[in-house]
């Protein structure tokens, strides 16, 4: 059956994201199509979601409004693979705080159970690339890009760790639910897009 | 993916250091660019003190852009207007966890160095302070800080660009409360960018070189701009944006996003306006949502306005020709 993935496009960088995913498609064979998504219609027919990168403190707070926040948390529970790119795996945890400012009190779907620390590794200036792995989804090297980026602080008991960057969590998983600190729609490379198409490829058929 | 054209390997900006080891890459285009894109139909507001920073976070700003005076006031207070206090662009930072950015006049490397060091997240390179090199702006691919640009015309976008801006904003007059230049010059560069993009279409590349000649910079960049048929960077919309109206116009105009400056703190309801004003830039293709946002404000409290024929400075003229 085909495929519908979306990407949320509440803000962020949703073009970059609908690139790679209808990349990644193709490159597979799977019959399928991207979408962006924004109202809680368009989300109740999604096979699969991913929540771009972005500021998490206006995805949340406008999600939360038109009512798409509660549609997304609905369908996880149901089983919908979801991938949460730096401020979208904020969205997808249940405690966020700020490096500087702390204890942040913004709108979260409270999915994920992980501790992030948000602009984990500094400002803008000290943003960065470097070759990260992803060894349990057979992705060797991968160009991890780290803009502004989170790092996950601390894990719950059935999260499992995907990639450690100089010691610090920067990519999770728990079943369908998917985070990453780094931004894999910034390069050219289609492999994490792929694992996630092929997933939720198995989850709807 | 990102369009990355003109990177420039051997720029001071990009750093290649390591962390505990191992090795690491800062300052580069997809670095800095990328932090554009994740401003991306968002809205970036001009605050002036800690209070006004916390209000935009509050209502949903993307980020703020820290200036001594809006630029409504830089309007009437006349004589130079500099960058923001390097306190007050700190205390801020210290405030608020969205992205903080603060303006340098046009061609002043120092102040665009003191920034950096201040750790700001863009530099904006602007004409609403008064210019310290008319003929000059700064070469931005020696910043490790990400630097964006006024454009009136997609001649003046892409000399920027090849000067190293991150991103682009296309200019209105800052401190009107007047959207009219800013829909203009939007226009303006969408026309252009047709135009090149049919004479890429046709493969006609000597007419390619003639409009390279015409805006002053090189061939390869028109080409790839005219491939794409878009700006190779974040465009968003500027000056004069006062309404939840104005900021939807404008993104369906094709803007990436929206700056707002004097609109929302000159106005007596403010933090209901920036709230609006966020609302319309994300739900601008829904105009119930818009409707519902341009009533959350009171048109007796919009800012006064000016009407841009009548204008003694124009702002938007400040580095033009450069």
């Amino acid at each position: 059956m085909s495929l519908t993935v979306g990407v949320l496009s509440i803000q962020g960088d949703v073009q970059e994201n609908i690139l790679s995913a209808k990349s990644a498609i193709d490159e597979l064979g799977i019959d399928g199509k991207v979408i962006d998504v924004k109202t809680p219609e368009d989300i109740s027919q999604l096979d699969g979601l991913i929540i771009p990168g972005g500021e998490s403190t206006t995805i949340g707070q406008l999600s939360l409004v038109n009512g798409s926040l509660k549609v997304i948390k609905e369908k996880i529970a149901g089983g919908m693979p979801v991938l949460g790119i730096c401020a979208g795996m904020i969205m997808l945890s249940n405690t966020a705080n700020d490096r500087v400012v702390g204890k942040t009190d913004q709108p979260l779907l409270g999915i994920l159970d992980i501790k992030l620390e948000r602009n984990s590794f500094g400002r803008q200036r000290e943003s960065f690339e470097s070759d990260i792995s992803l060894d349990s989804l057979n992705i060797p090297k991968f160009n991890g890009v780290f803009i502004r980026a989170p790092s996950v602080s601390d894990v719950g008991p059935d999260v499992e760790i995907l990639s450690k960057f100089n010691n610090r969590i920067i990519a999770v998983k728990k079943g369908n639910v998917i985070g990453t600190a780094f931004h894999p729609e910034l390069t050219r490379d289609t492999s994490l897009h792929k694992y996630f198409i092929n997933l939720v490829n198995t989850s709807k058929n | 993916m990102l369009p990355l054209s003109g990177e420039r390997q051997d720029a001071k900006g990009i750093i290649y250091d390591k962390m505990n080891s191992i090795d690491t890459l800062r300052g580069s285009s997809t670095v800095k660019r990328g932090f554009a894109h994740m401003l991306k139909n968002g809205v970036v507001m001009d605050v002036t003190n800690v209070e006004q920073a916390l209000i935009a976070e509050e209502a949903g700003a993307v980020s703020v852009m820290v200036l001594d005076k809006l630029p409504s006031e830089v309007r009437k207070a006349g004589g130079v207007a500099r960058t923001a206090s390097i306190r007050i662009i700190e205390e801020i930072m210290d405030s608020v966890t969205i992205p903080v950015m603060a303006k340098c006049r046009i061609g002043h490397v120092n102040e665009a160095l003191v920034l950096q060091e201040t750790d700001v997240d863009m530099i904006d390179e602007s004409e609403v302070l008064t210019p310290a090199d008319e003929l000059r702006h700064i070469w931005k691919w020696d910043f490790t800080t990400p630097v964006v640009n006024g454009a009136r015309s997609l001649a003046e976008a892409l000399r920027r660009i090849e000067e190293g801006a991150s991103m682009i904003r296309t200019k209105g007059e800052p401190g009107t409360g007047n959207v009219a230049e800013a829909i203009k010059h939007i226009k303006k560069v969408n026309d252009e960018l047709r135009t090149i993009k049919a004479i890429y279409d046709s493969g006609d590349n000597q007419d390619l070189v003639r409009m390279a000649r015409e805006f002053k910079v090189s061939y390869d960049i028109v080409e790839q701009t005219a491939k794409l048929g878009r700006l190779p960077v974040v465009n968003f919309a500027a000056g004069g944006i006062a309404t939840p109206a104005d900021a939807a116009y404008l993104m369906s105009l094709g803007c990436d996003g929206i700056f707002v400056g004097s609109g929302i703190f000159n106005s007596d309801d403010a933090k209901e306006r920036a709230r609006a004003i966020v609302l319309a830039t994300t739900f601008w293709n829904e105009s119930d949502k818009v409707k519902e946002a341009q009533k959350m404000i009171d048109e007796r409290q919009s800012m006064l306005g000016l009407d841009v024929n009548t204008l003694e400075l124009r702002m938007q003229d400040r580095g033009g020709s450069a």
